[in-house]
């Protein structure tokens, strides 16, 4: 579904990714674990066209990314859920969902979509008219997450749905991600809490500044001794 | 008249005068506030536009008639709104989108006062145009609609405030209730987010400079058609206090601008009725220094850090 060949990306002078190449199969869910600045973030940016590649091949369904706009890439079925959940603090919770549904021309079915976003965060529900700045972090994180639902993806790249949350909220966050993927959707999921991104995913890369360094079926490297000491902290 | 009656009459004509500039202001305000709350400029070329819409009504009104004297004046607001949005779509694209892609917010804002002396100067060198003023011909009635108690309403000042009115009220349902009125918010708060729900970041400012650019001929309409006399700096001091009411009331906050441009306007009229009229720039500043001492971010502006 999704096919990275020898991709290198430079901020200015500075390699942030080194030729990696990945593929995420239709129905997976593929983790990336790594370090903080490792660049698991630029892959992501590079992938929905956030950020240009120096070289490599970024390929969805056979379409080469690069000749996509980036504002044009959400309509082919491959939504982003960016670090730092970047919702629209200034807009109610209901019209966030609704910015995520922004391209779609289907009007008449996105009022229905909308009832089933809801149903699955039933607390957004209860804010649906409050800004949502005035969220919490986890509330953030699961209005950004059906943000991304409202553009009826195939595939989902999150960049670390977990961070800053309670380990209560990880939890649940995690479950929505099984939720979706139960759905039918495709994850590629990037993560520092690797024991959690493992424990859901099929398959997974390492990647270390800017290299992959390891892969493989995720969880065979959960018992990993090379992983579980640099990533599990056993 | 007994003294009483007299003071409150003084007092309503205050009100009226000071609702009439506060819609001209205001409608500036919202152009400054509306291109600051997308792309973080201060866009000092905003007066100007309100001298090209000016000399577009002085040029298309006449001609217009020339055609058909039954043709109604709102046809040449409508030629004036396409030439200030053009205008400023330009602008945007010839000088701020290149600025803004290799240089920095300083380099952005040189360019903006450049494109501001540029406007007037490019202005002064049509021939039909020059240097020196011309006189507008009389857009409204000056009839007055109402006479009582002293308190004189005429029909420029009466449409004024509808005109105004009814463009801020329509914008706000605009920018609240609509797709694109939504888009535009969304950019302005962040533009990585946007692009990844699909929206394409380039169009909506560019619709935004054209609303924005438009505002200004609705503004050179209302505000020519009070002070008849134009020439190629008339829009710079009107400008430049609308920028101050858009700060006022929080620069990128579209209430913030209305709200702001309204207490200038209310603040000069009862400075030029209560103290003295040469005072009332002077009184629309120290309100400025005084609010932005108390608070920073302006009236309706939320003290908020930048974001990391």
């Amino acid at each position: 579904m999704l096919r990275v060949e020898n991709l290198h990306v430079s901020y200015g002078a500075v390699k942030a990714i080194k030729g990696i190449s990945l593929k995420v199969n239709d129905g997976e869910i593929v983790s990336l674990i790594g370090a903080n600045g490792a660049g698991k973030t630029t892959v992501l940016h590079t992938i929905t066209g956030l950020v240009q590649p120096e070289d490599g091949i970024i390929e969805y369904n056979e379409i080469n990314l690069q000749a996509v706009a980036p504002n044009k890439i959400v309509t082919l079925g491959l939504a982003h859920v960016p670090e730092g959940r970047h919702v629209f603090t200034q807009m109610t919770v209901t019209e966030n969902l609704l910015m995520g549904a922004h391209y779609r021309k289907d009007r008449n079915k996105i009022e229905g979509d909308l009832e089933v976003v809801y149903e699955s965060f039933p607390r957004l529900k209860e804010r649906s008219r409050q800004f949502a700045g005035t969220l919490s972090g986890g509330e953030q994180q699961m209005l950004a997450m059906g943000r991304a639902m409202m553009s009826k993806p195939k595939l989902v790249v999150m960049d670390e749905p977990s961070m800053g949350l309670s380990p209560l909220l990880v939890k649940e966050v995690f479950n929505i991600i099984k939720t979706m993927h139960d759905n039918g959707i495709t994850v590629l999921l990037v993560e520092q809490n690797a024991k959690m991104a493992l424990s859901i995913s099929d398959r997974a890369y390492v990647l270390e500044t800017g290299k992959i360094t390891m892969s493989g079926n995720a969880s065979d490297l959960l018992l990993d001794e090379r992983i579980k000491k640099a990533y599990l902290g056993a | 008249m007994s003294g009483s009656l007299q003071t409150l009459s003084d007092f309503l004509q205050c009100l009226i005068v000071g609702l009439r500039l506060g819609s001209v202001y205001a409608l500036v305000a919202l152009g400054y506030t509306m291109v600051y709350g997308i792309i973080r400029l201060i866009n000092f070329a905003h007066g100007d536009f309100i001298m090209v819409g000016g000399y577009t009504l002085f040029f298309t009104i006449p001609a217009m008639l020339a055609v058909n004297d039954k043709l109604p004046i709102w046809l040449a607001v409508i030629v004036a709104i396409a030439v200030c949005a053009l205008v400023g779509v330009t602008v945007e694209l010839v000088a701020y989108r290149p600025v803004r892609k290799k240089g920095t917010n300083m380099t952005a804002l040189i360019t903006a006062i450049a494109m501001s002396l540029f406007l007037e100067n490019l202005a002064q060198a049509i021939p039909a145009i020059g240097p020196n003023y011309k006189i507008m011909r009389r857009m409204f009635s000056n009839k007055a609609v109402l006479n009582f108690l002293n308190i004189s309403l005429d029909w420029t000042t009466l449409l004024t405030i509808l005109i105004g009115a009814s463009v801020m009220i329509g914008l706000q349902l605009f920018v609240k209730k609509t797709k694109l009125g939504r888009a535009m918010r969304a950019v302005s708060e962040d533009k990585q987010a946007s692009v990844l729900v699909g929206i394409n970041v380039n169009r909506t400012i560019i619709i935004t400079f054209a609303i924005g650019s438009g505002l200004a001929a609705v503004a050179a309409l209302m505000y020519f058609a009070q002070y008849s006399t134009i020439m190629t700096t008339s829009g710079t001091m009107l400008g430049l206090k609308a920028f101050v009411a858009a700060v006022l009331g929080g620069i990128g906050i579209i209430p913030g601008a209305m709200l702001g441009g309204l207490v200038i306007g209310l603040v000069e009229s009862f400075t030029t009725g209560y103290i003295s009229s040469s005072l009332a720039d002077a009184f629309v500043f120290l309100i400025l220094i005084i609010v932005l001492i108390i608070k920073p971010a302006g009236i309706l502006g939320k003290n908020v850090g930048e974001k990391v």
